[in-house]
């Protein structure tokens, strides 16, 4: 187990050294360089070059690329050309937000989807089935920026039901632990930041939540109708079993093997969708740092935070793999 | 008073927009306690739906089911599904073809033994564990604490089906019923699993429906036959009768397709022509008809009855053979009767 652990946390460093080779070079490959968004346009030529020099950025671009992975190294993703501070910090205090919405996301995709998936297979053709499908086929055709934008017009300005923008409410006091503001405010008994932060949490979550919603559904309904006409069901029918032990321990667990895989993939397209519902929600987490960084020409932030996010996105779906040996003894790693 | 009784029973599967299939049609037959029925046809004849049929298995959606089921005097079809539950697994128990497939991939061994245990006996924890490690080790698993807590693919293929049985015996059922269990296994596997059912069987005193399209099967284990042709009994008999003097040209026909030991070297197999899919409605006469070497105008005309010839012998054929056993066709057919295997 320890070593099949390892072997995978192994393999991350060819990937990582992949991705630093395609991020590094084809960021180059863009046109403008930050001499010209961190400087005033009426800025002189020799200011411009003094910035570039000073930024080694007149190097040649291997010997850049050698530096950052010297740098690399040691940990180091240098400063943020915007802020002037380290990209690690920069990314340490804005990542507990995104985590906190696309957990929120997944939550409500995870609760919301295997029920609807699991109902909508055993009333195969009902109205409730055709609708699972048909909402399922509209979650993944309704881009995520739309929907938040929706929701946001809907619910927080037309409505007034939740908060539109933000993390917490305006003059909230709070003590900040862990930067997960749910799980700070729960440890420090402050539980109006707790409601405070949920309330913030469900519209970008909701929106966040469409695609990985829309997928689990389905798959969670193709599994339960797949799962449903296999032998072992019958046998347990025929043993005269309670229907409450024939679904849970023989379908459900059975079809859920499949979805679990999806959960872990789908916790990139999460990431993804965050850049796009923070924005609207001016959530303040890592999706708008790095909107901004690409638009400035930041290159440290945005290399490090890309790969700071492969190497998460990597580390949870090793999670995920994990948990599905606890599901599927037959995959299980001796 | 007889264990089981099917009385006109009939299956047929309606599709959306597809023609409705019958797949039984009209099968009756009887079983005491402590018989051994075999159910013997070629696939698709209807065997496995009867039997899915006896043990309310089947679909609710697309299949309609006729005709009455007794079991021990209680007519089961009318049970509520409540009731049938409560019978399912303590009276009546099921044994299916394909023991990987019908084992749950992701429960121990144990679990799924010690399930039904709990569900009808009320056994928990280290009772229902020990329980079903006398349960393992009565059908010939070795080491059973240590299988209880492996998983189905760890177990070989004659390991599983030994645990399928060891889980539809956990609750002494009066009825067992085997659907091909030994047609996933191979050979030498196939003759331990016969020798555990009979054997089983016998010192409980258990009915046992077997259902198999292998004569070689039924001929060591069946006390009676019921053969089976597109949905409906075409020939009833003991064991000895059918061996030994088969009236209907199907049932004949079975009987001499098989391959023997003693047959000279490079001689042919006899089959029987054509294939189910060559079989006419019921109504329109004898369904074997287009693929029968004897039938004649008569056999086309309205459905053949199930009719007595001899004592507990019936054939549904109107121009049925071997009714005067000749000397050779004793010679032919007299040699399987006591047990041998066929193969």
């Amino acid at each position: 187990m320890f070593r099949y652990i390892l072997k995978r946390l192994l393999q991350l460093i060819p990937a990582l050294f992949g991705l630093s080779i395609l991020l590094f070079f084809w960021l180059r490959l863009l046109p403008g360089g930050p001499e010209n968004t961190l400087l005033p346009d009426d800025a002189s030529a020799q200011q411009r070059e003094a910035l570039r020099e000073s930024l080694g950025l007149n190097e040649p671009i291997i010997v850049q690329y050698g530096l950052f992975l010297k740098r690399l190294g040691e940990f180091d993703f240098g400063n943020s050309l915007q802020t002037g501070r380290p990209v690690m910090e920069e990314f340490t205090t804005r990542f507990p937000a995104t985590a906190e919405l696309a957990i929120a996301a997944m939550l409500i995709a995870v609760c919301v989807g295997i029920p609807l998936g699991y109902f909508a297979a055993r009333k195969r053709g009902s109205f409730l089935d055709s609708s699972a499908v048909a909402g399922s086929l509209l979650g993944i055709c309704i881009p995520v920026f739309f929907l938040a934008a929706m929701l946001k017009v809907v619910f927080a300005e037309k409505l007034g039901w939740l908060p539109s923008a933000f993390r917490l409410g305006a003059g909230a006091r709070f003590t900040e632990i862990t930067g997960f503001r749910v799980l700070d405010s729960v440890l420090t008994g402050e539980f109006d930041v707790t409601v405070s932060a949920l309330g913030h949490l469900i519209l970008p979550g909701l929106a966040l939540s469409s695609i990985p919603l829309a997928v689990i559904t389905r798959m969670t309904r193709a599994s339960v109708l797949e799962v449903l006409g296999q032998d072992y069901v019958r046998t347990a029918e025929s043993k005269g079993l309670q229907p409450t032990v024939v679904r849970t321990r023989h379908v459900l667990r059975n079809a859920m093997l499949p979805v679990i895989t999806a959960i872990g993939l789908l916790t990139g397209s999460l990431l993804a969708g965050a850049v796009l519902t923070e924005s609207v929600f001016a959530f303040g987490g890592i999706g708008s740092f790095i909107y901004e960084s690409t638009q400035q020409r930041d290159y440290p932030a945005i290399l490090g935070f890309l790969m700071l996010i492969a190497i998460i996105y990597v580390v949870v779906n090793l999670l995920v793999d994990l948990s599905y040996t606890l599901f599927d003894p037959r995959v299980r790693v001796r | 008073m007889p264990l089981l009784t099917v009385d006109n029973l009939s299956v047929t599967f309606t599709g959306d927009d597809k023609r409705p299939v019958r797949a039984v049609d009209g099968v009756s037959f009887g079983m005491d306690e402590g018989e051994v029925l075999g159910l013997v046809g070629e696939s698709g004849c209807g065997k496995s739906v009867t039997s899915l049929a006896l043990m309310g298995l089947l679909p609710s959606r697309g299949v309609e089911v006729g005709g009455r089921v007794h079991f021990d005097g209680i007519d089961v079809r009318s049970l509520p599904a409540r009731r049938l539950r409560d019978m399912r697994g303590s009276q009546l128990a099921m044994i299916f073809q394909d023991p990987l497939s019908s084992l749950n991939p992701v429960v121990p061994i144990g679990r799924q033994v010690t399930e039904t245990l709990r569900r009808h006996k009320g056994m928990r924890g280290k009772a229902a564990r020990e329980r079903a490690a006398e349960l393992l080790d009565r059908v010939g698993i070795p080491d059973p604490a240590r299988r209880l807590t492996e998983y189905p693919h760890q177990l070989s293929g004659g390991m599983r089906q030994r645990a399928l049985i060891a889980m539809a015996v956990a609750c002494a059922p009066r009825l067992l019923i085997a659907d091909e269990p030994t047609t996933a296994l191979d050979v030498t596997i196939q003759a331990q699993i016969l020798d555990l059912l009979g054997e089983l069987v016998r010192s409980e005193g258990t009915s046992l429906l077997m259902i198999t399209h292998d004569l070689g099967v039924v001929a060591g284990l069946c006390d009676n036959i019921n053969v089976l042709y597109a949905g409906r009994v075409i020939e009833a008999s003991s064991r000895q009768q059918l061996f030994a003097n088969p009236h209907h040209p199907y049932t004949a026909g079975l009987l001499g397709s098989v391959p023997r030991l003693d047959a000279p070297r490079g001689e042919a197999l006899t089959p029987i022509r054509g294939s189910i899919n060559d079989t006419i409605d019921w109504n329109d006469g004898c369904a074997f008809a287009p693929r029968c070497d004897h039938y004649t105008m008569e056999c086309l005309t309205g459905t053949p009855e199930l009719v007595p010839a001899g004592e507990g012998h019936q054939h549904r054929c109107v121009n049925p053979v071997n009714l005067d056993p000749g000397p050779a066709d004793a010679d032919r057919h007299g040699h399987v009767a006591e047990g041998d295997n066929v193969r």
